[in-house]
């Protein structure tokens, strides 16, 4: 069992050492002279070594250090850093990948293909001398760790009597101490402490000792000290070093046993602690020894902390465990907002207050784990800079790459979901937006392209923008081809951003011929699905000629959305709040005046409506005046009407379970605060769905 | 609510500065511009902890320290005196009066706020 943990640790941080070597590589292909970039590339592959020797990864560690004999090479500039190294230590990274793949369990790597890399990477060498001892090379000298050692310090304080006349309270020096470091054991003397009647309340009797295990310096002690060093007698040792690291020698009783001159119980009755004995004779008070008692113990610490390794300052947890902790967060949410309507509902305001406190502890509790989940969407964009390379090298084009905000954090369940779509994003703007370099310097254009990766936060949702200067998309032309495929019904007229959102629809492609890349019409799709499923939206910006953004917009976590609580007769919903822009009256005026049409006037622009009473077939009248949430549904505002708008809703987003699978206008439920249920309504699906329908009962007009 | 503390200084400057700064890290703030001042305002109503000047008209900071560590309620409470010059003199003048510490100007909000937690916790 432990073995299994084990391994999977050093095959997550090798996975890990493999993108940033992956990185690194990349930008150093850029600048090859750079002796850091080198010596990161260097020290990636030696851990990979090191630990994979360590974990029994004997093949990942033996070829490993094949490859790192040769960019030791580089390092001490014995070769230089040219094309075919990065292209072979590329071609490394990914066998070292799939050696680790075949590890746990995934296809065998492919042996032949590893020899034929150390061969290539051998006849780099002038000479070809094959391995030298590297070990010789990255020998180092040894760590100066001592500086970071923790130290035991003893620091006696006795305070002048009179400390307390200056405002100074010793309990606040002590804190102090105790926050220096990593272990504090304080004693106090109360020796000094006199009878009773003689005692001054306004005087201070008590002195302390304190042992202080720290990496600070006794400078940082004595600062704590700095009001009062006239005031008080401060005595600071440092106590380690012989103490720590002197042999024990063994005690005369216990070679008295050994020797069997006593039985072990004679000894027992006779060898009482020496504290004991001695504060019985009067040498010393019993607060005497229990400050020798102190310092032995604080010695004994640090000693059994040497042989401990060293200390973990993060913890791998597998994510599942963090899951479930989502999932009782979530619960918890629920049950403080129930606690929070009785309470409010009791008019018991000790009741209040402890609901409040609540609150808070479940808010704190519910951003502190979420935070726990979220990932730098970073090493994601990396993997695009290899995308980006391999692709344009196959499609002789010239394309660079830009990332901005490589550590905007998002959930990690969201950032696992987004690695496909982008993937199809950017392969689409390699091929079909950026042109050749000849077609770009025809049209006065910089001959290499530019992709540019950005994300950005942006209220509670994150906005992932692939940006291209490439020929831009045509409206005009892509309507023309909906219509053709008949997608769309004849003489459709569509504004820019419907045109751009057709690119979306299912077996769309404007590629005249298909390539490996993309241009089967499979994709697009895909990718307005998967965005879906993470209840995200998508954007398309285009100028013919110049290039295209495509905007993801997605939300910072699946497990909690902010909702509108919307009512139809009895039944309650929930809108994503971000997708809603606005709420107006709809009257029966306004119906009227739409002559059976599902429109209405909203400030001189026509906005289309759904109403939820019929769509899902509630019974009973709707009120004299309805409420429209207007919502941006796939760019286009789409109106849903309802009988009331109750309010703003932290919404814990439950499954509905196998049964209600397949019911795809609603992504899920919540439950309220009085334990009512909510369906929260997926809007995007909701308006396909609807229109679908009318396409269908009146397939001429539209 | 947090803890209340009275800066003293004749400068407006420094007060805003002082009650910005203390304000910004959750205490409660009350100001007065000299030792006369302070002793009034105090008497009618207590602090936690008194942050003033020492060289002001009417009554200066070292006044204000014997002063107050006359009055019973002020006897115990942190007194941090801000002080122009660091030489030991002075400072040890304060100390004699009854000053808990000193900060020396010109100061930075961090450096203020780090003694005030160091003398009131």
């Amino acid at each position: 069992m432990s073995v299994e943990i084990d391994t999977s640790a050093f095959t997550e941080e090798a996975y890990e050492l493999l993108s940033e070597l992956e990185a690194s590589l990349l930008e150093l292909e850029e600048s090859p002279a750079d002796q850091d970039l080198i010596g990161r590339v260097f020290r990636a592959m030696h851990t990979i070594k090191g630990s994979g020797a360590m974990f029994g990864f004997d093949e990942v560690a033996e070829f490993t250090h094949e490859v790192e004999t040769v960019f030791d090479m580089a390092r001490n500039k014995t070769i230089s850093v040219t094309k075919p190294l990065i292209d072979l230590t590329l071609a490394a990274r990914d066998q070292i990948r799939s050696m680790l793949d075949a590890a746990a369990g995934g296809e065998p790597a492919d042996k032949e293909n590893a020899q034929k890399i150390i061969q290539g990477l051998r006849a780099l060498v002038p000479g070809a001398t094959g391995a030298k001892d590297t070990e010789a090379s990255a020998k180092k000298p040894p760590a100066q760790a001592s500086d970071n050692e923790p130290h035991v310090y003893r620091i006696r304080i006795k305070p002048n009597a009179d400390i307390f006349a200056n405002g100074t309270n010793p309990l606040l020096l002590l804190g102090e101490l105790r926050d220096l470091g990593e272990e504090c054991q304080i004693i106090a003397q109360y020796d000094d402490l006199p009878p009773l009647d003689s005692l001054d309340p306004e005087r201070c009797y008590t002195s302390w000792e304190v042992f202080l295990t720290t990496k600070q310096s006794e400078n940082a002690i004595r600062d704590v000290f700095i009001f009062v060093d006239d005031q008080c007698d401060l005595n600071i040792r440092l106590l380690d070093r012989e103490e720590v690291l002197g042999n024990e020698v063994q005690k005369l009783g216990n070679i008295l046993v050994q020797r069997g001159d006593i039985p072990e119980a004679e000894l027992e009755k006779v060898l009482k602690p020496i504290g004991d004995r001695l504060v019985e004779s009067g040498a010393v008070s019993s607060s005497q020894v229990k400050a020798a008692l102190a310092e032995q113990n604080a010695i004994k610490a640090k000693r059994d902390k040497k042989v401990q390794a060293e200390s973990a300052t993060s913890v791998r947890v597998p994510s599942e465990k963090l899951d479930g902790l989502v999932d009782l967060v979530g619960e918890l949410v629920t049950v403080q907002a129930r606690l929070n309507q009785t309470a409010s509902s009791r008019q018991d305001h000790d009741l209040q207050l402890i609901a409040e406190e609540v609150e808070r502890l479940t808010g704190e509790l519910r951003d502190n784990t979420m935070s726990i989940r979220m990932l730098a969407i970073g090493t994601t964009f990396n993997k695009f800079k290899r995308l980006v390379r391999d692709l344009s090298t196959e499609l002789g084009k010239k394309i660079e790459m830009t990332t901005e905000g490589a550590d905007t954090e998002l959930d990690k369940t969201v950032i696992d979901q987004l690695n496909d779509p982008l993937v199809h994003i950017i392969r689409n703007s390699i091929d079909h937006g950026i042109e050749t370099p000849d077609i770009r310097i025809a049209n006065g254009k910089n001959p290499e392209g530019l992709i540019h990766l950005s994300a950005i936060h942006s209220g509670a949702s994150v906005l992932i923008r692939v940006e291209d200067d490439g020929k831009g998309l045509d409206p005009v032309a892509l309507t023309r081809k909906a219509i053709e495929k008949g997608h769309l019904p004849p003489d459709t007229q569509l504004t820019d951003r419907e045109a751009f959102q057709l690119i979306f629809g299912a077996g769309f492609s404007m590629a005249e011929k298909i390539t490996n890349v993309s241009g089967r019409g499979v994709g697009m799709d895909v990718v307005r699905r998967s965005i879906d499923a993470l209840r995200g939206s998508i954007d398309v910006i285009s100028e013919l000629g110049k290039g295209t953004t495509i905007t993801l917009k997605l939300p910072l976590t699946l497990a909690i959305i902010e909702g509108l609580l919307v009512q139809v007769a009895d039944e309650l919903f929930v809108l994503p709040l971000a997708a809603v822009e606005e709420c107006v009256e709809l009257s029966r005026q306004d119906v009227t005046n739409a002559h059976g049409r599902h429109v209405i006037n909203v400030r001189d622009e026509i906005v289309p409506y759904i109403r939820i009473r019929d769509r899902f077939g509630i019974e009973g009248d709707s009120p004299e005046i309805e409420q429209i949430v207007i919502s941006d549904v796939d760019s286009k505002r789409t109106g849903f009407v309802v009988d009331a708008v109750i309010g703003q809703h932290q919404t814990v987003i439950k499954s509905l379970g196998k049964n209600f699978e397949h019911s795809e206008e609603f992504s899920g439920a919540t439950i309220l605060g009085d334990g009512t249920v909510a369906l929260i309504l997926d809007l995007s699906k909701m308006v396909r769905y609807v229109e679908a329908e009318e396409d269908l009962n009146e397939p001429a007009a539209a | 609510m947090g803890k209340k503390i009275m800066t003293v200084d004749d400068s407006s400057s420094v007060r805003q500065m002082v009650g910005l700064t203390l304000k910004g890290a959750g205490y409660e703030v009350v100001e007065a511009v000299d030792g006369q001042d302070a002793l009034t305002k105090l008497k009618a109503a207590p602090v936690d902890m008194v942050v003033t000047d020492l060289n002001m008209p009417n009554m200066d900071g070292i006044t204000l320290i014997k002063e107050l560590r006359a009055l019973p309620s002020f006897k115990f409470i942190p007194i941090v005196m801000l002080t122009t010059e660091s030489q030991a003199g002075r400072k040890q003048e304060g100390k004699s009066a009854g000053a808990t510490g000193w900060i020396v100007k010109p100061f930075k909000p961090p450096q203020l706020l780090e003694v005030i937690k160091k003398v009131l916790g």
